[in-house]
């Protein structure tokens, strides 16, 4: 394809693509190796409630109100499933399923209730995302990429999930060991004086927000793909904590461009007409690396302690 | 810390905070699901030492020390060390815990978990120096692991997991040394380099102390017990403490009478 | 108008949906009960969605097949199809990989779940307009739901029910210690599969009315509900049923009876009204019950330590401890011990003494585990025994201010 139709109807939303798995793949090592994978599930999940709530207060389809809502929704939900496991000594699987769930379905009877046909608010875009919608109008082809004009049109999708992982990328650095002391041996950092729990919910604080970035690209419960299936691989093929991110985040790339490319041009090679879901195709792509590494990745086997 | 710097000189340790007991409890109470697994507990624990804490299973002896440590919350009591709040003091203490506590599935290398000994040293900010490693290796080699440094840690066997966590213990270079069960489930060369360690710390007139399940070692390696069953029984020196009547008040029936002959006779 | 509703008087359909909603709600809570009770509960969320893929596929072939695609039996049957290989993968990455189970469900899911998007947006584009309904399958919608389908659902929520009524003691058992059920003869893998195929059968079975995104909830609200109110298995079983069964019933009512109240969030939030509820208030487990019960036994521990100090002349150091003896009465202002104080004080000591010569004697061996510092000595010994160890003390000392 040459650069007069790639660069405009291609080029965002696969950058996009690429970006949000990359922001939520790295969130996502320290979620899975905390047993908190789900957490990841319950955050994609709350994010319809935040967002309708959001459009209710204010009117209007507006980017940061939304944005805040989601992010709010996210917080409360940790912070209800964090109390319903304590208060009610419940254990943090199904503490998870009462919140999320609840909120979904407050999220759902919200949505029905006002009325928000007149603007681009539905169900099955919060679910499954939009990713294809995302394109650079403005653009003439490569050129276009040192044309100042027609960078002032890009997708502000585009920059607002860069700006998230580049903040992500300077969190997880400053944080590293903090987060990975905590992630191994809580008791020890707590002897450290670490503030273990502030720690845990920062982490969660900082997934939420790179599954709000992600979620217009995306949707919500493809999210839940990126934070898990790419760490989740690169587990098996490594044995050290930075070669595990840094395989996360290849493995997100992989997902993205290929999933991207399959949704895209897949269905033409196969001689259909029109393209498929690209979120859909992103996940299941990342799905396939995970069997393959699960299969054949050389750290694929359980090792830990022989327990006394 | 004047006592740092003495000790890494090798000289005697004779500073004035040491005056101030390296650990004391005041009235702790913890409890489980409103049962209380230690109750009104006062410990005081002799600088320079080695105190063994001993009791039945479930009598409360790692409940103790986590709580201590802050890391399971307390229902009352008051816990100092060195004559500080357990904020104020955590630079000076190092804990080793119980190795089954741990996922050792985790993505390290035997220096890295050494290395998250220096966390406090190093802050967010600075970087892993090759002074740092070598202390960490240094370290190492103290537990005879220093080969093993490139290794994953779910490769290696209990023994092995266990001196890489004293090693941890080590490098942050403490005044105070706690330790949970370090001796459960690991093989005799292990335990032996391990003793031979805390011995050394001794020498350098550290204070350790040790949550200990074996009755027969411990007029062998410790200077003191403290001997607890939900509440304290007894403390003191091995010679006065560690008797069949305070051991037959600890265990009650609980412990063989044989047992007690052996271990305290 | 609800009342209407909740007699079912809102005409045929709104009561065929809420006798099915009512069904569904009781398998839901029976079922989902033996997975919170494995501590598995989140399972049942790779499932439902691990269905969408099978939908879509079921409707491709019968539309490759030259039928509609809609027929309600087929979909089902693509469901449970995909759902079992969902799990079939999900059980594979545990037993084979390093993958911890949260990680495989969370994976298993949501790929899953792209996948079936990833078909839906192909059945999209076979265009005429023929997947309409396929969606409701995301998150439920009983307007227009067909006589037959009724039927099936409330056919498919009975038989489930008498499944789970026909191996409950089995699943118990599992649910509550599986090794020891293991080395009772169950079989325990065996047992484990029969539990994921009934909560696979009504997750199927609801896909109809609440969906698939919202059953997770059916499947776990009403067994942790359930919970607070009772410590026994089979009772939770029981009543994990019946606040499944309730919510289903009165959210199908409130959902017939006025516009925009979809079925499936109405549930949901009847039962998570329940959760509320039972969190708050059920005695013993409830939040209100438990944060009384830790302030009186904070009190507790503070009142005896304080009179052991007292009793043994030493200094009490917690303010907290110092302001309950003060106003139980037991000290004056300046710390000093009443009257009171002074007997209850002696009290304490002596049955610390008790206790410790009770404790070290093996003929009480089995009391011995029972002390914590705060259980009175009569209700373990009989008074003989009492005064048996009284005896071995020596006489009662007076405790000096």
């Amino acid at each position: 394809m040459s650069g007069a139709l790639f660069v405009p109807l291609s080029l965002t939303p696969l950058l996009i693509g690429v970006l949000a798995a990359i922001a939520c793949a790295i969130p996502g090592n320290f979620l899975v190796l905390r047993r908190q994978a789900l957490i990841g599930d319950a955050i994609s999940h709350v994010v319809l409630p935040g967002i309708v709530v959001a459009f209710l207060l204010t009117g209007r389809v507006e980017t940061l109100p939304m944005l805040l809502g989601a992010a709010g929704a996210a917080v409360l939900a940790v912070i209800l499933i964090e109390a319903v496991r304590r208060l009610g000594n419940i254990e943090p699987g199904a503490a998870m399923g009462v919140i999320f769930t609840a909120m979904f379905a407050g999220g759902v009877l919200l949505l029905e209730q006002s009325d928000t046909s007149s603007v681009h608010l539905d169900v099955e875009h919060a679910l499954y995302g939009n990713l294809e919608s995302l394109i650079w109008l403005d653009a003439r082809g490569w050129v276009s990429l040192l044309d100042p004009e027609a960078l002032a049109g890009l997708p502000p999708e585009l920059l607002r999930i860069a700006a998230t992982l580049l903040a992500l990328c300077l969190l997880c650095w400053l944080f590293w060991r903090p987060l990975a002391l905590s992630t191994f041996d809580e008791a020890f950092a707590r002897t450290l004086g670490l503030p273990v729990g502030l720690i845990g919910l920062g982490l969660v604080i900082v997934s939420a927000g790179a599954a709000v970035a992600a979620f217009d690209a995306v949707g919500s419960i493809i999210v839940i793909a990126m934070f898990i299936c790419p760490p989740a691989a690169a587990r098996m093929m490594t044995n050290r904590l930075g070669h595990q991110v840094a395989w996360s985040v290849l493995f997100a790339t992989l997902s993205a461009v290929l999933g991207f490319v399959f949704a895209g041009y897949g269905p033409l090679w196969l001689g259909f007409a029109d393209a498929v879901s690209a979120a859909g195709m992103i996940a299941t792509m990342s799905g396939i690396i995970l069997v393959l590494a699960a299969s054949f990745g050389p750290c694929r086997r359980r090792v830990g302690a022989p327990t006394a | 810390m004047p006592l740092t710097l003495a000790s890494r000189d090798g000289a005697t340790p004779v500073a004035e905070d040491l005056t101030r007991a390296p650990l004391s409890v005041r009235g702790l109470t913890v409890a489980y699901a409103e049962k209380p697994a230690v109750f009104s507990v006062d410990m005081t624990i002799a600088p320079g030492r080695m105190t063994a804490i001993i009791g039945p299973n479930g009598a409360g002896k790692s409940t103790l020390l986590k709580a201590c440590l802050g890391i399971i919350p307390r229902v009352s009591g008051q816990v100092q060390i060195f004559g500080q709040s357990l904020e104020a003091a955590r630079g000076r203490l190092a804990y080793v815990p119980q190795r089954a506590s741990i996922d050792w599935d985790f993505p390290a290398r035997v220096i890295d978990v050494v290395l998250m000994g220096l966390s406090r040293e190093l802050g967010l900010l600075r970087r892993v120096r090759a002074s740092h490693r070598d202390r960490a290796l240094a370290c190492l080699d103290r537990v005879g692991m220093r080969d093993f440094a490139e290794r994953q840690i779910g490769q290696l066997s209990g023994g092995q997991q266990q001196r890489v966590f004293l090693a941890r213990a080590l490098v942050q270079e403490a005044d105070l040394y706690l330790l949970d069960e370090p001796f459960a489930g690991v093989d005799a060369a292990t335990e032996k380099a391990i003793i031979s360690v805390l011995k050394d710390l001794r020498a350098q007139g550290r204070t350790v102390v040790v949550v200990h399940h074996d009755l027969a070692t411990v007029p062998e390696y410790f200077d003191d017990v403290f001997l607890i069953a939900t509440r304290k029984i007894a403390e003191g020196s091995v010679d006065t403490t560690f008797t069949a009547d305070n051991l037959q008040t600890a265990y009650g029936g609980r412990l063989a009478m044989a047992q007690l002959d052996r271990v305290a006779g | 108008m609800l009342w209407h509703a909740l007699s079912l008087q809102l005409g045929y359909n709104a009561t065929l949906v809420a006798i099915g909603a009512t069904l569904l709600g009781l398998s839901c809570g029976a079922a989902g009960t033996f997975l919170f009770l494995r501590k598995r509960a989140l399972v049942s969320d790779a499932i439902s969605h691990a269905t969408l893929p099978g939908v879509a596929i079921a409707f491709l072939v019968m539309v490759a097949l030259g039928g509609d695609g809609r027929w309600l039996p087929g979909l089902l049957i693509g469901s449970a199809l995909s759902a079992w290989a969902g799990l079939w993968v999900l059980n594979r990455f545990v037993a084979r990989t390093r993958l911890s189970e949260d990680a495989a469900i969370g994976a298993v899911l949501s790929v899953f779940f792209g996948f079936g998007v990833v078909l839906l947006t192909v059945i999209q584009s076979l265009g005429t307009g023929r997947q309409a309904g396929l969606e409701g399958f995301l998150l439920g919608s009983t307007a227009g739901m067909l006589y037959q389908d009724a039927l099936i659902i409330a056919g498919g929520g009975v038989l489930t029910l008498l499944a789970l009524l026909l191996i409950r003691r089995p699943m118990l058992a599992v649910s509550f210690d599986p090794d020891y059920a293991a080395a009772r003869g169950v079989p325990v893998a065996r047992v484990d599969m029969a539990m994921m195929v009934l909560v696979m059968c009504v997750t199927v079975v609801g896909l109809k009315i609440v969906g698939l995104i919202l059953i997770v909830a059916l499947l776990i609200i009403p067994s942790v509900t359930a919970r607070f109110w009772s410590e026994q298995a089979d009772r939770v079983v029981l009543l994990a049923a019946a606040a499944g069964g309730l919510s289903g019933y009165v959210g199908a009512a409130i959902s017939a009876s006025a516009p925009n109240l979809p079925t499936g969030p109405i549930i949901v939030l009847v039962s998570f009204a329940l959760f509320v509820l039972s969190l708050l208030l059920a005695p013993g487990r409830g939040v209100l019950a438990s944060v009384l019960g830790q302030m009186a036994f904070r009190r507790e521990v503070h009142l005896r330590q304080g009179l052991l100090a007292l009793a043994q002349n030493q200094p009490v150091y917690e303010p907290l401890t110092r302001r309950l003896l003060r106003r139980a009465g037991l000290t004056r202002a300046d710390g000093v011990a009443t009257e009171a104080g002074q007997a209850q004080a002696a009290k304490a000591l002596r049955d610390e003494a008790r206790w410790q010569i009770a404790r070290a004697d093996p003929a009480h061996d089995s009391i011995a585990v029972l002390y914590d510092g705060l259980r009175a000595i009569e209700t373990v010994l009989t008074p003989d025994q009492i005064a048996e160890i009284d005896r071995r003390i020596g006489a009662p000392q007076a405790v000096t201010p």
